[in-house]
């Protein structure tokens, strides 16, 4: 398996990580020689083996469904790298 | 008293609730020392001053039931600390002051622990060697321009250079015994579901765990015994009953069942960590051991099985990083441009290197051959010691494949950095504790690990058996303070 150019431009579309050229080039070759050792995998049959989805093999707990926590406006808010008064503060979405 | 650092931490509660030493006396110490420390690198944020005035505010009015009074500790820098910078070693982070602490920190500042400051990652815990985090590398106390390995490298680093007396990193495929091993300290990867993960930048939720890193295996046990408590803020935490490991601690391992996997002798495994091996076999029969050859026939398959595991975790775990909510932002020309812009700028290359396998791998089209392959694979990984534990109540390995690399040695090959955490990944794939514990150094003098790995929640056996071994094998690691001048 080979991943090319456009298969990487594509991922980096996906991840929402911008890539030039030169980048898509140093990153091909890097997925190149990684999945080249991650194809080690296919030398094993599993065709009737069952995933492994949860290592800890526990039901999960159940809660009283109730608010614990108020008032945390400002602390949500508070590392934003824009905001203005209670709003998250991104480029304009709609013209 | 400059000969305070030397203490290990069980001196250390000793003397403070014996009051032949104030935390202000110890915490000065420990200040003074990382403050001549810093050529190492290992802190990313300090807080000496708040430090000292937490000490003397405890010593006010000490509590000495505390189990550990006054003690000052410097953490890695994945755990949130309300109020006091927390970066995961990147850019994106740089400026992120939590308004929340992690659990596992708040359990040692609730049994009278002391904040120093936050060490030194790989960013994002990405890494084998300290090199990929934002705020530069960290020096190995051993030697100059030797890694500390990684990815809590600056957490081995200040535990190996006594700039603080115990600390505690994460372990997602290696990240702390790894380090352990290659600067002469002892780490602990407790079982999944052990200590909480509230709070803790997310890496690969289905591999991250806490654990203690210490001088030695009692301090390490002292540790986990605070740190290790169910927290319904975590959905994976596990409700068992924990011991206490430092109080059950005992050197009699008289009889216990210590199995050897015949697949950890890989190729091109230098004599050497084969020699060590033979030695630590021989070290756990003088503890009277009995030692049992066992086989987890699917251990070459691991590190393919986690390089599909974690990246697909962690692309999903670091969708959060957008410039919006917090953290670093790149101002774009429309909203995908400022996302992907942030991205690519606050990322750094082995962040962007998973992300990308991660998507990848996760896309449409590949998710049967590459994600549930490898879910596939890691069960057959998991069945492998659930069988050989039919047998055997430990299992003995090296914990790495080689000492400490120089630094530059293997940035630009991240196939040959990989490799490094052979030994210690199928552990986090199948949920295990592992302990880490110097046994012997290389014909460089650098140190060399062996892990004991444990049946899940049985950390109590392999802390035994750690600390049984420890006093045979009588470690010394030789420092001679190169970095102060």
């Amino acid at each position: 398996m080979s991943i090319d150019l456009k298969t990487i431009k594509h991922i980096s579309k996906l991840s929402r990580i911008s890539v030039d050229e030169k980048k898509a080039e140093k990153l091909a070759g890097d997925l190149n020689s990684i999945f080249d050792f991650i194809e080690k995998l296919n030398e094993l049959k599993t065709d009737n083996v069952e995933p492994l989805t949860s290592i800890a093999e526990t039901t999960l707990k159940l809660r009283l469904d109730e608010v614990k926590s108020k008032n945390l406006r400002d602390q949500v808010i508070k590392n934003s790298p824009k905001e203005n008064e209670d709003y998250f503060v991104v480029p304009k979405v709609i013209e | 008293m400059s000969d305070i650092t030397k203490h290990s931490l069980s001196e250390l509660v000793e003397n403070i609730k014996s009051k032949k030493l104030s935390s202000s006396e110890v915490t000065k110490a420990f200040v003074e020392r990382s403050e001549k420390s810093k050529e190492l690198n290992a802190y990313i944020t300090e807080d000496y001053a708040n430090a000292l005035n937490k000490a003397k505010k405890f010593d006010e009015k000490p509590n000495l039931d505390l189990k550990l009074p006054g003690i000052p500790i410097a953490v890695k820098d994945l755990f949130c600390t309300k109020d006091l910078r927390t970066t995961a070693g990147s850019k994106i982070l740089n400026n992120f002051i939590p308004t929340y602490e992690s659990t596992v920190t708040q359990n040692i500042w609730n049994d009278g622990a002391i904040l120093m400051g936050k060490l030194n990652c790989d960013e994002f815990a990405m890494g084998s060697s300290n090199e990929t985090s934002f705020f530069g590398n960290v020096q190995n106390p051993i030697n100059k321009n030797l890694v500390p390995g990684g990815s809590s490298g600056g957490s081995s680093s200040a535990v190996a250079a006594q700039l603080t007396p115990i600390t505690i990193g994460t372990d997602t495929g290696g990240s702390i015994r790894q380090p352990a091993s290659f600067t002469g300290t002892v780490g602990l990867k407790p079982t999944y579901g052990s200590c909480s993960r509230y709070g803790i930048v997310a890496f690969a939720s289905s591999l991250d765990q806490a654990g203690p890193m210490a001088q030695n295996v009692k301090d390490c046990a002292l540790l986990q015994e605070v740190i290790s408590t169910y927290d319904e803020k975590d959905s994976t935490s596990i409700d068992f009953k924990r011991n206490e490991y430092s109080k059950e601690l005992t050197k009699d391992i008289k009889g216990k069942k210590i199995g050897i996997p015949k697949e950890y002798r890989v190729d091109g495994m230098p004599k050497e960590i084969e020699d060590l091996w033979k030695k630590g076999i021989e070290y756990a029969k003088d503890c009277g051991a009995e030692i049992i050859d066992i086989s987890l026939p699917h251990t070459n398959y691991a590190l393919p099985t986690y390089y599909i595991v974690a990246p697909a975790e962690a692309s999903s775990n670091l969708a959060r990083y957008d410039g919006v909510k917090y953290g670093f932002r790149a101002e774009g020309d429309n909203l995908i441009d400022m996302y992907e812009k942030t991205r690519s700028e606050g990322f750094g290359a082995e962040v962007q290197r998973r992300i990308m396998i991660g998507t990848y791998v996760l896309s449409s089209g590949y998710y049967d051959a590459y994600y549930l392959k490898a879910q596939k694979v890691r069960k057959l990984i998991k069945n492998d010691f659930d069988d050989a534990y039919e047998k055997v109540d430990a299992i003995l390995t090296p914990s790495t494949p080689s000492s400490a690399f120089k630094i530059g040695e293997k940035t630009n090959d991240p196939v040959s950095m990989y490799l490094n955490d052979i030994f210690t990944v199928p552990v986090n794939l199948a949920g295990l504790p592992g302990i880490s514990i110097p046994a012997g150094h290389d014909a460089k003098g650098y140190p060399l690990g062996l892990q004991i790995i444990g049946k899940a929640f049985d950390e109590q056996n392999i802390l035994n058996i750690a600390y049984a071994m420890e006093e045979k094998i009588n470690f010394k690691n030789n420092i001679t303070d190169w970095w102060i001048k």
